[in-house]
């Protein structure tokens, strides 16, 4: 089935094609059969020394003048270019690609399917496997978690062992495969001053300096207002919603007063993307090993 | 036959026979293309820019995002790997003007959507280096600052009739009159960068998980 709405557009390339190889024959042949004068100047000067005159072509330029237009015409015997012809070699652009594609993934097949059939701490333990894994990390993830792995405001570092949602082998690959979708909700209903308090109480968990007396409150707005739910009675945080730990040293957005007060109030979300479909089971596998290495004997 | 010398000394034929040779090749290469199914029909899954998406991408196009980013992942493997499918003529039958770029200072944006999160957007947009601290992007804080309504939403259902006009002489899908009627609505209090991010967001998912 032809591209074209039309029939006519197959020809009118086809025209247009042919006419214009046509069209420079012509042209080299009638002028090869022009008078030509030589070593007569034709009686123009330009720029005081620059005269015109009329001599042959020289012969090694018409040479290739004649071979460019027999390399059209085997070009087009072999390669698409004639409207619906598809040429004898029955190239495309699509095919070269799908070849490109095949010769290699033929090629790290083994590799990776010998990965595949390892568990994910053995892969992290090869040092092939992290060399592949590092190059893997640098094309899809360190654009969010940096290029050393440390990440940023809001996006988690891979390199310690606090994790969101769980460090386990089985955990990282989860997350990188489905991917991850954390919320906070906000909690601005609560008013300034009880948000001020459980902030207090929020830094005072890590043994940050805090007011005591606001503190005290906090804890109980901390119980009333729900974050128990996510963050758990002792602030431990819950990797099955990925909320994250307040006892320890390590902040996602921050751990200033007023960052911890804009976190209650407007609430956080953020999101893993899943990387499952777009990479497949075997990248994923060693992207995996990949990450599990970076915070092993943390 | 036509002499050398007389065309020299006409202007009028130098004009004409010189017009000829320079629309020669596009008559050739260009205007087949407009004739061809591949290039006319939307891939499956391609859907007109909504008017959140149509206004983000005039900031695009304002900010000059196509000097440095292409929207065009070419068919070789060094590309495919990196940015997913290569992209087919079918996904920019609601581009008016393409996107395509020529040069690539920061990564193809054509399937950017949903690489990243919404807030990795953001933080990104606001300052570069806040997230890639190797990037030399600059900074579009400022976009943060206006509201779309007052930029490029100001004329969006304009924008979204001319955009239906040139649906309609192909005879592909196209925005309704509803959709036209509440675009202003759809923007609503969105920033700038609001609307930038949802363009960005939409880029290139139809053929997303397409190996």
């Amino acid at each position: 089935m032809s591209d074209f709405v039309s029939d006519f557009w197959n020809l009118y390339v086809v025209a247009i094609v042919l006419g214009s190889i046509l069209f420079c024959v012509i042209l080299l042949v009638v002028q090869g059969k022009a008078t030509f004068t030589p070593g007569k100047t034709m009686g123009h000067v330009w720029d005081e020394t620059l005269e015109e005159y009329n001599n042959p072509m020289p012969k090694w330029w018409s040479w290739m003048f004649i071979i460019t237009v027999v390399f059209a015409f085997v070009y087009l015997a072999l390669y698409p270019g004639l409207g619906n012809f598809k040429g004898m070699l029955g190239w495309t652009s699509a095919g070269e690609h799908k070849r490109e594609v095949e010769k290699m993934d033929a090629a790290v097949k083994p590799l990776f399917d010998k990965y595949m059939a390892m568990d994910l701490k053995a892969v992290a333990a090869d040092k092939t496997a992290m060399e592949m894994g590092k190059r893997l990390y640098l094309t899809y993830c360190m654009q969010c978690h940096g290029a050393d792995a440390r990440g940023a405001k809001g996006f988690p570092n891979l390199t310690d062992a606090d994790w969101l949602y769980g460090g386990e082998p089985e955990q990282i690959k989860e997350t990188i495969a489905n991917g991850r979708m954390g919320v906070m909700p906000p909690h601005a209903q609560l008013g300034g001053d009880t948000i001020k308090d459980v902030a207090n109480f929020v830094r005072s968990l890590s043994g940050l300096p805090n007011d005591a007396t606001r503190a005290a409150k906090g804890k109980e707005a901390f119980t009333s207002a729900g974050c128990v739910g996510c963050h758990g009675p002792e602030g431990k945080g819950m990797h099955a919603v990925g909320a994250p730990n307040l006892t320890d040293k390590v902040w996602l957005y921050g751990s200033s007063e007023a960052v911890i007060t804009e976190t209650i109030t407007n609430g956080r979300q953020n999101q893993m993307p899943a990387w499952k479909e777009f990479l497949g089971d075997a990248k994923v596998h060693l992207l995996s090993a990949y990450v599990l290495s970076l915070s092993q004997g943390k | 036959m036509l002499k050398h010398e007389q065309i020299e000394k006409s202007v009028a034929l130098l004009v004409v026979l010189t017009l000829l040779t320079v629309i020669w090749g596009g008559l050739l290469e260009i205007v087949p293309l407009f004739f061809q199914k591949s290039t006319t029909t939307p891939v499956e899954g391609v859907k007109p820019y909504d008017a959140v998406r149509l206004a983000g991408r005039d900031i695009y196009i304002r900010e000059g995002c196509f000097l440095c980013h292409s929207q065009m992942i070419r068919p070789f493997r060094a590309e495919t790997e990196r940015y997913g499918h290569y992209s087919v003529a079918g996904e920019y039958v609601y581009d008016h003007p393409f996107q395509w770029g020529s040069k690539r200072t920061g990564p193809d944006l054509a399937r950017v959507g949903a690489r990243y999160s919404d807030e990795w957007q953001r933080a990104h947009l606001m300052n570069p280096r806040d997230v890639v601290p190797e990037s030399n992007m600059p900074a579009f804080a400022f976009l943060a600052a206006t509201k779309a309504k007052d930029s490029v939403g100001a004329d969006i259902e304009k924008k979204m009739e001319i955009m239906r006009g040139y649906a309609k002489v192909r005879g592909i899908p196209t925005y309704s009159d509803e959709e036209i009627k509440g675009a202003k609505a759809a923007i609503g209090d969105k920033t700038e960068m609001d609307v930038l991010i949802a363009y960005l967001q939409g880029l290139g998912l139809a053929l997303k998980n397409v190996k």
